[in-house]
């Protein structure tokens, strides 16, 4: 049976990890390379690791601090910030990552999409969608949820799906770093309108919240404070999902 | 043990390299026949549509002489992923191609079944169906790394290995001195290094 993952995200400013609050006030609270190399020793499903300023200051990723962390790393990793070309697709595919995060160039050039799924095949490209509640309903936003996009995250991941995601990472700016659970009918809603993967992010403060996560028919859970700030570690997490009912991979002890 | 990895433009080598690399191989990586007849462990990695594969394959000059070497067992072939579909002899993506034609059958796409998602993507069970060596110090269902919309119809005699989705299909095909496994070993964490570890040590005349 295919297995619920459960993913710590790993969020870089600086050759930092940082901590944000509803995408803003990010501080650093450590360095990313022995991060990861914690969390291969400890046999984690993936990681995704993102560059918060990328796009918002429009600088380019650093491809070789990205082959230091996949040196380290043999499970599936995940990284984005601030792709808008091409080749820097092909640089990061090279660089070590096993998938790209696609946000913000999505809404500027869709065809984007297409073009990466086309040349490196779906399986790699994972579109971020970040969204937030509004009175008039779920909107996306892109540039780190700086920019306000004329979206609803439902048509815009059945759209991104036609155009070859062959994942999406789901965001809810409002629950980031709270710790105060998913934004689950938010999870729902998506989950239903696409049929390929989607990843839970934003708000998981505690197991329990993963597995309301998986009952919204999430594919994948992602979490970030709480293995970074609490006790709480993505083992454990597999562990109560199982004692649910929920399929996980065992990993390597 | 010399590793060449064939680098035919589709997707990220970097793993794959790394992985050998972690087990003390010697590994090069290259397009140029030329440096790779060398090895006698070859891996075709790869990600993207099984007609762009082939395409590049055949631009490289890569199909004949890789053929050749193979059925004068002069090195072992690992094909991961898209690479374990072009051995097949024809696939359905990006439009009726032919493969490689190293173990027989077609490559089709998967057929979802109730809540089922495509890609398959994640970790799945990965169940022994044949022994073999290339299993040695792995359980049977241990998880695998998948990510993928097609699947390898294969013949019995040539699967080792099968897992439960969309029904289910072929995850690791073996004929001779040429192996493939429809999930990323590389990415698979300490089972996956083994089964690449089990593979260095075939030698190209099994």
């Amino acid at each position: 049976m295919l297995k619920t993952r459960v993913i710590p995200t790993l969020l870089w400013k600086d050759y930092g990890l940082v901590k944000g609050k509803a995408f803003d006030s990010w501080r650093r609270i450590g360095s990313l390379l022995p991060a990861i190399r914690v969390y291969n020793t400890r046999d984690v499903d993936e990681l995704i690791v993102v560059d918060i300023t990328a796009s918002r200051e429009g600088h380019e990723i650093d491809f070789e601090t990205v082959e230091e962390f996949a040196a380290d790393c043999f499970v599936p990793l995940t990284v984005g910030g601030g792709l808008r070309h091409i080749d820097q697709v092909t640089k990061l595919l090279r660089s070590g990552a096993d998938k790209v995060c696609l946000n913000s160039v999505c809404y500027e050039s869709p065809q984007f999409v297409e073009e990466s799924a086309k040349r490196f095949g779906s399986q790699c490209v994972v579109v971020s969608i970040d969204a937030k509640k509004t009175e008039q309903g779920y909107v996306c936003y892109s540039h780190s949820g700086s920019q306000i996009q004329n979206q609803s995250p439902v048509l815009w991941a059945k759209e991104m799906q036609e155009r070859g995601a062959g994942e999406i990472l789901l965001t809810s700016i409002d629950r980031d770093g709270l710790m105060e659970g998913f934004d689950l009918e938010l999870i729902q809603e998506v989950c239903d309108a696409v049929s390929v993967p989607v990843i839970a992010s934003g708000g998981a403060g505690n197991y329990d919240d993963f597995y309301k996560a998986v009952q919204a028919k999430a594919s994948a859970v992602a979490g970030a404070s709480l293995f970074h700030f609490t006790e709480q570690t993505p083992r454990q997490a597999k562990e109560y999902l199982s004692k649910k009912g929920v399929a996980v991979r065992q990993g390597a002890q | 043990m010399k590793v060449g990895i064939i680098d035919y433009g589709m997707g990220n080598v970097f793993s794959v390299k790394n992985a050998f690399l972690h087990l003390g191989a010697s590994v090069v990586v290259s397009s140029d026949w030329q440096v790779l007849q060398n090895s006698s462990h070859l891996i075709l990695p790869g990600v993207g549509s099984f007609a762009d594969g082939m395409k590049n394959l055949n631009e490289l000059d890569l199909v004949q002489p890789l053929k050749e070497h193979l059925v004068h067992k002069k090195a072992c072939l690992l094909g991961i992923c898209l690479g374990m579909q072009l051995l097949a002899d024809e696939g359905e993506e990006g439009g009726c191609t032919a493969g490689l034609s190293l173990i027989p059958g077609p490559v089709k796409k998967m057929q979802t079944q109730h809540s089922e998602r495509l890609p398959h993507l994640g970790w799945n069970q990965v169940e022994w169906s044949q022994e073999n060596a290339l299993l040695n110090g792995i359980d049977s269902k241990t998880d695998f790394y998948f990510a993928h919309s097609y699947h390898f119809e294969a013949q019995d005699a040539f699967v080792i290995a099968r897992t439960p989705y969309c029904g289910e299909f072929v995850s690791i095909v073996t004929k001779e001195n040429v192996v493939g496994t429809q999930f990323h070993p590389e990415k698979s964490s300490k089972a996956g290094l083994r089964l690449l570890q089990n593979f260095l040590e075939r030698t190209p005349s099994c």
